[in-house]
């Protein structure tokens, strides 16, 4: 059993190299397609990335009335926190509020002048709550309307909720963000399928200009898995030698991305590549072998019924 | 050894391959199927293969009707059956010497085995000189002798020899005619087919001649008729 396995591994080698320009076609078909795949993933990295962005400039800012208590104001922030919805909320104070407008304008004299005369504070404090996802926050919003029962009274201190005045922008970027989704998933798709069916196609010819040797091993004796373990080596072969050709090709291309494009895209592509190559590396390997070996199994099987 | 029991085999009405061929072959004989292109001799021994199948009858290997075989079984029955073509048909992208190696790697022979066994019958067929060398850069008549050896080199119970010398030269058919004499002499069933006046004269031994499909003759140290 092991002489035979280690037969048609070395004969799936020795057909590789022997097989010149063919095999370096379908080396090259199976880069091209590995070359989509990488391409793909780095696209969906630098989408996902500027839809975090913008997803994180998205908040819901819930100001409180002048003179609001605290301990409500905690133990509201407190009942929110608990929404499964809600991924994070920072609390600012009254104080904190003064002295961060004081800071932002503390080149504005009329202004500072102004705050000096009032003597009191007539800033309220506010919580500032981030959703996990864009459509949530409709939800919170909702949630603030009604005057639960896990903070009672709390409508009474809430000033306003600006979820309101922003309503129309969030639902127009979350439509933004589902319909980028959507659409780089379609084209993933598209693109996939394509580069699959034109490898699975290239390996299919080089298996038909082998296919009067295959009816001769087949009449010499040999056995299905002895006629096709080595085209499947091949294919595995086809798989692992265009992984390495294709990280190869992604290096200097990352890199000169990143020189000219990082502002661009708003991510360090070389970085990001760099910092993923292994999940990169497993990802291309496992599709290139896999895609190698099926379409072997499968193109061959026609001539071996025989 | 082999029985052939009404055999037909009908493409359609106007080409017959085989019509209705009953014979037998007994261990150990030298028969030479002969007749013209299109006789039905390749379908004939295509026939014990299972390698074609026929419209009615059955052939028989010993008991075993080789048309009821499954894969696995077909495959064992062609390990016993060493085949020689007209068009050689060699694996072109492996060396003589790895040819033969592959048809005793097919039938699970170590690596000692071939080893010591593929060196000597490329003597045997006065090729031990072109062992590395692909079947491209041979001529004809080696390339025969090559596929030759890829035949015995399992000891087959049979070989069957389709047109062997049919792209050879006289000297090189007489070369090959006279391994396969030896062959026989051995104790192997051969089995040749022809349309070689010559190879029949030269071989002496029982002849089968056929014509559109049916046996018209069946000569015990016959001469070619036809």
């Amino acid at each position: 059993m092991i002489t035979a396995i280690k037969r048609v591994v070395k004969a799936g080698f020795v057909n590789f190299a022997r097989g010149g320009i063919v095999s370096w076609a379908a080396v090259l078909v199976v880069t091209i397609t590995l070359s989509t795949i990488t391409a793909i993933i780095l696209l969906q990295a630098v989408l996902h990335f500027s839809l975090n962005q913008i997803k994180d400039k998205v908040d819901v800012t819930i100001y409180f009335t002048v003179g609001a208590p605290e301990n409500k104001i905690i133990s509201l922030k407190e009942s929110l926190e608990r929404l499964p919805e809600v991924e994070k909320i920072s609390y600012v104070s009254a104080t904190e509020a003064l002295r961060m407008f004081r800071e932002r304008h503390k080149s504005d004299y009329p202004t500072i002048q102004a705050l000096d005369e009032i003597k009191e504070n007539p800033l309220g404090a506010y919580l500032n709550v981030k959703a996990k996802e864009v459509s949530q926050y409709e939800s919170i919003a909702n949630f603030m309307k009604s005057d639960n029962v896990l903070v009672q009274g709390a409508s009474s201190i809430v000033d306003k909720v600006n979820y309101h005045q922003n309503k129309a922008v969030i639902n127009r970027l979350n439509n933004i963000i589902n319909g980028a989704q959507k659409l780089g998933f379609l084209v993933t798709l598209i693109l996939v399928v394509t580069s699959v069916i034109i490898t699975f196609n290239t390996i299919r010819l080089t298996i038909f200009i082998s296919k009067e040797e295959i009816g001769v091993m087949r009449l010499v004796g040999a056995s299905k898995m002895r006629v096709r373990g080595p085209s499947m080596i091949e294919g595995a072969i086809y798989g692992t030698v265009s992984t390495i050709v294709t990280l190869l090709i992604f290096l200097p291309l990352t890199y000169y991305l990143s020189k000219n494009m990082t502002s661009f895209l708003g991510l360090n592509i070389y970085e990001y590549y760099i910092s993923h190559l292994l999940q990169i590396s497993v990802v291309i390997l496992l599709s290139g072998v896999l895609l190698g070996v099926i379409s072997s199994f499968i193109a061959i099987r026609k001539y071996l019924n025989k | 050894m082999i029985y052939f029991n009404n055999v037909s085999k009908v493409y359609n009405k106007d080409s017959v391959a085989l019509d209705d061929v009953t014979l037998t072959i007994p261990a150990g004989e030298f028969v030479s199927i002969v007749g013209h292109s299109g006789a039905g001799k390749t379908t004939l021994v295509k026939m014990i293969l299972a390698d074609d199948i026929p419209t009615e009858g059955t052939v028989f290997f010993e008991s075993t009707n080789v048309f009821k075989l499954n894969n696995k079984e077909l495959t064992k029955l062609r390990r016993r059956i060493g085949v020689v073509f007209q068009d050689f048909k060699l694996l072109l992208n492996k060396t003589a010497y790895e040819n033969i190696a592959f048809a005793m790697e097919a039938v699970g022979k170590t690596n000692e085995e071939i080893e010591s066994d593929v060196p000597h019958v490329l003597e045997l067929v006065d090729l031990g000189h072109k062992k590395d060398h692909f079947p491209g850069e041979m001529s004809g008549g080696e390339q025969q002798r090559l596929a030759i050896a890829r035949a015995i080199i399992n000891q087959p119970e049979l070989i069957i020899a389709d047109e062997p010398t049919g792209n050879l030269d006289a000297i090189n058919t007489y070369e090959i005619v006279q391994i396969l004499k030896k062959i026989n002499d051995l104790g192997t069933t051969v089995v040749l087919t022809t349309h070689n006046r010559n190879i029949i004269d030269m071989v002496g031994k029982r002849v089968i001649t056929m014509e559109k499909g049916k046996v018209i003759r069946d000569d015990k140290d016959g001469k070619y008729s036809i």
